[in-house]
């Protein structure tokens, strides 16, 4: 599913998709913003950065950070792994390919995790595997709501089946937290792909997308290859998605804040009132 | 249909010559012993070679094989009363993967697993063992009917993978693979899940979360395929076999990275050469372990199976 990741310039080049830039224009405003680091990889650039998008959500000096210590190692031995993890540190001047915390997001303490696509496309790894895991522990340990921004090419295949089987950890850790009736919502942003939707990406009480992103389980190209025949317009895209009646809303990047807090506060209705 | 895979072409070759050789020595009353001995012991080594230790292509071309048994061919082997159930309720019945419950010594189970075909034919209609949505959703329903009557669950694990189709996305592919992962891990009753061919990523995975995993000894596991890896590392599909050399896919690779729990052997050269033996084997292997699964406490059990892939896992 990384596969098609890697790809994707060359996708959009076969697959026209005239409202493309249309529909991202908000992401690509708020990146240049803050764009202001010179990188190499031109797919850092159209996506939003990860401590940018805690910054907008939460609410100043609230975020504590978790398990930022935590880096892959090369457990198979597999070539060059080692070189694309410290090319990606640099890169992105990140550990890993996910950010786990908890702060407040309008006076609502939630857990969060924040994907960075910037990280050798946000693939899943047993580092990514376990921060979630481990935020998805401290969720219902304090009892907290769980949001996930996902944003990934898929599993790690650097990381062989020991990222496949970070697919049925974070399933599996969701399903207690499921069990004791805590919210987890779940934020797919550009792009949602593979062994991430088919694990926490798509099993969120409620899940939200942001405006055009791509969310799949195969990528485009793989499907292209194994139908012969060229995708249909807006295939794959959020839109879809809601149409098909797969996620429950689209909400724009400007926007995630408000209605986040909007949903949270729903959750916690009971005891606020209350008090 | 072929019985031979292309790796032990040169075996089936030399012993065709051998046997030329002993004809012509017959026919002719030439005595050619010396040759025929030294052959004979060649084809002794390379058979050792081919066999007692195949690279992890040659076991990626073993789990792949067309004549390698199938889910359903092991179900008519040690399943009485096999009644197969079809559909998930919502869409369809999809033929990738089959259900249904029987007894297994005696008892009842449930059993579920990929279905590839056995010639192309029966393969274009089971669509080689990749499944949509619907496939994975009828096997959730089946699971949940097991909970529901206190049934075991036994899982065939064979496929390529899901199906990377239009209306496979659009139906939500990707949901129907993450609720059974997470629905399996804390469903009431036990299982196990034996990957008997391929392996084939989160579409293989989608019914893997069990009590006990095994594999059968020439079967792989893996997070993308051979071709799929060596497409995106080195634009290149042809390189496959290199690709399976490096991503550590065979059963003894996952034993030892303790993902599986067991390796199920089979008979010298693949599970096709005596399905039957294979059969006994995985008979054998669910007799042992089924026994001690139902005797723990539902809680204990639903603890060790998070536990067991919830330490999954390598890092710094």
């Amino acid at each position: 599913m990384l596969k098609n990741f890697f790809s994707r310039k060359k996708k959009y080049a076969t697959v026209t998709f005239e409202e493309d830039k249309k529909i991202q224009s908000p992401l690509e405003i708020n990146n240049i913003k803050q764009s202001t680091n010179t990188s190499h990889d031109k797919i850092k650039d159209s996506r939003i950065n990860s401590r940018k998008r805690i910054e907008d959500l939460v609410d100043k000096d609230t975020f504590i950070e978790y398990d930022m210590e935590l880096k892959s190692s090369n457990p198979l031995d597999f070539p060059e792994y080692n070189l694309k993890i410290e090319k990606a540190e640099k890169d992105s001047d990140e550990n890993e390919g996910v950010i786990t915390g908890e702060g407040k997001i309008d006076g609502e303490k939630v857990i969060l995790c924040v994907m960075n696509p910037s990280f050798m496309m946000g693939s899943m790894g047993s580092v990514v595997g376990e921060k979630i895991t481990r935020a998805i522990e401290k969720a219902l340990e304090k009892r907290l709501a769980l949001i996930i921004f996902c944003a990934s090419g898929g599993a790690r295949m650097q990381e062989g089946i020991l990222s496949l089987m970070q697919m049925a950890k974070t399933s599996a850790a969701l399903g207690r937290l499921a069990d004791a009736g805590i919210l987890y919502i779940s934020v797919l942003t550009d792009p949602t792909t593979g062994g991430v939707t088919a694990s926490f990406a798509m099993l969120g009480d409620i899940i939200i997308a942001e405006p055009g992103a791509l969310i799949g389980f195969a990528g485009p190209r793989v499907i292209e290859q194994t139908i012969r025949r060229k995708l249909p317009e807006g295939f794959q895209r959020a839109e879809m998605l809601l149409e098909k009646g797969f996620i429950d809303k689209i909400v724009k990047t400007e926007d995630m804040k408000r209605v986040l807090s909007q949903v949270l506060k729903l959750h916690s209705l009971g005891g606020d009132i209350d008090e | 249909m072929s019985k031979v895979l292309e790796f032990e072409k040169p075996i089936i070759e030399l012993e065709k010559k051998i046997a030329e050789l002993r004809k012509f020595s017959e026919e002719n009353d030439v005595d050619l012993s010396h040759e025929i001995y030294i052959l004979v012991r060649k084809a002794k080594q390379m058979k050792k070679q081919i066999y007692d230790n195949p690279s992890p292509w040659n076991r990626v071309n073993i789990a792949r094989f067309q004549s390698r048994p199938t889910t359903l061919d092991y179900i008519d082997l040690f399943i009485e009363d096999f009644i197969e159930l079809h559909g998930d309720r919502y869409f369809g019945d999809d033929s990738a993967i089959v259900g249904g419950i029987g007894r297994f010594e005696g008892s009842a189970v449930t059993i579920i697993g990929h279905q590839k075909g056995n010639c192309t034919k029966e393969n274009l209609s089971r669509n080689f063992g990749m499944p949509n949505p619907e496939g994975y959703r009828k096997a959730l329903r089946l699971m949940k009917q097991a909970e529901k009557f206190n049934r075991p669950i036994i899982t065939f694990i064979d496929t390529p993978g899901a199906y990377p189709g239009i209306e496979a996305e659009e139906r939500g592919q990707g949901e129907a693979i993450a609720l059974n992962l997470m629905e399996m891990s804390r469903l009431k009753t036990p299982i196990i899940s034996i990957v008997i061919g391929e392996g084939g990523s989160g579409g293989a995975l989608a019914l893997g979360v069990g009590d006990k995993v095994a594999m059968l000894e020439n079967s792989v596991y893996s997070v993308i395929s051979p071709e799929g890896l060596a497409s995106i590392l080195w634009k290149d599909a042809s390189q496959a076999e290199k690709g399976a050399n490096v991503m550590k896919l065979t059963a003894q690779d996952l034993l030892s990275m303790e993902v599986i729990d067991d390796i199920i052997t089979e008979p010298r050269g693949g599970a096709h050469k005596d399905v039957d033996h294979t059969a006994d084997n995985i008979r054998k292997y669910i007799s042992e372990s089924l026994p001690s699964l139902m005797k723990t406490n539902i809680d204990e059990l639903l603890f060790k199976r998070y536990e067991k892939f919830r330490n999954i896992g390598v890092w710094q």
